[in-house]
């Protein structure tokens, strides 16, 4: 026994005097305290869930109650405001699905690239200033995107393509693009990293390049990680509102063009929800049913990445 | 170079056994040889003065204890070193008398001189398709099922997995697992074969496989094995280097090394006085 053990324990005597076995049990009130006070906490985010999709649902009745599903999803014109309503959602939904996938057109490619780069070739000197920077673009409020669309790359692109107008999907897509490539390479760059340096080494002492390693070993590794990256960012595309409100314009248009004007869904509800549009009117209500469309496609690409994330996980 | 040269067994004149060592030897030529590495992890100096030969159809075993440099040497035979961000290499290391590090490919040496991982690290592919990996991307232009029947025998394998070629190998146990990565290795045709510590995350019987197998294939290759186990390697090495501290302190016969050591501190750590 070491010297001082004996001084130890009559301290420990004296300060807890009335220390018994029984004093501290692991079902005492306290601890069921804290259980339930954590477990509160959790609940309020699953309530505010339900909450909102109760209201959208519930709204969405009302506004079906007056339009018909089958004019919904059938018409191919959205135009609530004027003196003839029509509320086919697909100029709408084609809007927010062509600002997507410009947007996945540029940010796939350059935020899997460079997730690649930093998580494979940077040297650390480098990905230790690079990463911090890529993730300091997602830190940029959206608004300053939707102004940086609109006033410089705009201009910008219109002296390329002249015939494109002051609004137009192209140059918002693009901007919102820019905004999710750290989203992309951040999350893509995680799951590359996590490849474990085991399976690099095995593939380097079977003679192969650098290339080929990333590209056929590590890569295909991190599939999971990366495609789950890609449906998240496109997620947060569907749902971006500020830089479409801002530069893509507000004209529902169902068309192919990019260089055209179009609404997203997102941006019809600010337009709708800045006028003074009265509550109860069917115009008031389709916000709603709008706002459904976009929760389930959210919500759904969402479940869609942690399936493949959980389906697909690799067990190093 | 007499060090590496088996003893005439059963011939007791010494006169004789030194005129056999040196026909032996000439015989012989050194697959790999190291002349005068040291290794550096940083300031850290992890491998000190190596030299040594390896001779061809042979298993040499490096032995000694943890972080006496065996596995990094080993990683120095194939230039796996190189992955190792702040690292630095001097002195020579040649292959059929060729020098690796300034005469060679790193890609071309690493064909050359397989290796096999302490841990089991197949890719998360088909059992198939982890054979098939190397001779694809070297540019094999044969037969591949063929290829891959034959690595997988082989790697004594084949027998075991032969009806589920293209499920993947994460399902295989740990044994299997590491013979997989044998036949991996095996099927870029390489001529030197390194392993580190190849069974230490293996079971008893797991591990007596994979040691035939391993002296069912230094027939065709040249094989480096690190292990911590010694029984291991004076059951399945031909020659034997005991590490210490960065330095080799001994390299002999097997048989001499673990029953004549020369040097105080091999005594002592064969006979398990330390490590």
């Amino acid at each position: 026994m070491r010297e001082g053990t004996g001084e130890r324990v009559r301290w420990h005597r004296q300060g807890f005097p009335d220390l018994t076995p029984e004093a501290n049990l692991s079902r005492g009130p306290r601890e069921r305290l804290i259980q339930v006070l954590l477990g509160l906490c959790a609940l309020v985010t699953v309530c505010t869930t339900l909450g909102i999709a109760a209201i959208l649902i519930g709204e969405s009745v009302a506004f079906f109650r007056q339009v018909s599903l089958a004019e919904f999803l059938g018409d191919t014109r959205w135009t609530p405001q004027f003196a003839e309503q029509h509320f086919g959602i697909w100029p709408l939904l084609a809007g927010t699905l062509m600002i997507t996938v410009i947007a996945a057109l540029v940010a796939i490619p350059i935020g899997l690239a460079a997730a690649i780069y930093i998580s494979q070739y940077a040297p650390d000197r480098v990905r230790r200033w690079l990463k911090p920077s890529l993730e300091l673009l997602a830190g940029v409020p959206t608004v300053v995107y939707g102004y940086f669309a609109l006033t410089f790359v705009t201009p910008l692109l219109q002296r390329v393509l002249p015939q494109m107008q002051v609004y137009n999907a192209l140059s918002a897509g693009i901007v919102v693009g820019i905004m999710i490539i750290p989203m992309v390479a951040s999350l893509s760059e995680d799951a590359l990293r996590a490849v474990p340096r085991s399976l690099a080494e095995g593939a380097y002492a079977l003679g192969a390049t650098k290339y080929e390693v990333v590209l056929r070993v590590v890569v295909p590794a991190a599939l999971s990680g990366i495609m789950a990256s890609f449906i998240l960012a496109l997620s947060r595309a569907i749902g971006e509102t500020m830089i479409v409100t801002l530069a893509a314009g507000a004209t529902p248009r169902l068309t192919l063009n990019p260089l055209e004007s179009i609404q997203t869904m997102t941006a019809y509800i600010v337009q709708v929800s800045l006028g003074d549009t009265p509550q109860g009117t069917v115009v008031y209500q389709s916000l709603f049913a709008v706002g459904l469309v976009l929760f389930i496609l959210t919500l759904g690409m969402n479940l869609l990445a942690n399936r493949i994330i959980l389906r697909f996980k690799e067990t190093y | 170079m007499a060090d590496h040269v088996s003893p005439a067994e059963g011939v007791p004149t010494t006169a004789y056994s030194e005129l056999h060592r040196d026909r032996e030897a000439q015989r012989m030529r050194p697959k790999m040889e190291v002349r005068n590495l040291y290794f550096w992890y940083g300031d850290k100096l992890a491998l000190k003065d190596i030299s040594l030969q390896i001779l061809p159809n042979e298993v040499t075993a490096f032995i000694g204890p943890s972080g006496c440099g065996k596995s990094t040497l080993l990683r120095c035979l194939n230039r796996m070193n190189e992955l190792i961000p702040n690292t630095r290499l001097e002195g020579t290391v040649l292959l059929d008398g060729r020098d690796i590090y300034r005469a060679m490919d790193p890609v071309v040496v690493r064909r050359r001189v397989g290796m096999v991982f302490q841990k089991p690290n197949p890719f998360p592919k088909s059992i198939y398709q982890n054979v098939a990996w190397g001779a694809r991307i070297n540019g094999y232009r044969g037969d591949m099922d063929e290829l891959v029947e034959r690595c997988l025998r082989l790697a004594a394998l084949w027998d075991e997995v032969k009806d589920r070629l293209h499920d993947n190998a994460y399902g295989l146990s740990g044994g299997q697992q590491q013979r997989l990565c044998i036949a991996r290795a095996l099927a870029v045709e390489p001529e030197v074969l390194l392993m580190d510590e190849p069974a230490s995350a293996l079971d008893p019987i797991a591990t007596a496989k994979l040691e035939e197998t391993i002296l069912e294939l230094k027939k065709s290759y040249t094989i480096v094995i690190v292990t911590h186990n010694m029984h291991q390697a004076s059951r399945i090495s031909d020659t034997t280097a005991f590490f210490y501290m960065g330095e080799l302190i001994e390299m002999n016969r097997t048989d001499e090394l673990f029953t004549r050591p020369r040097e105080k501190r091999t005594e002592d750590y064969i006979t398990g006085r330390f490590g």
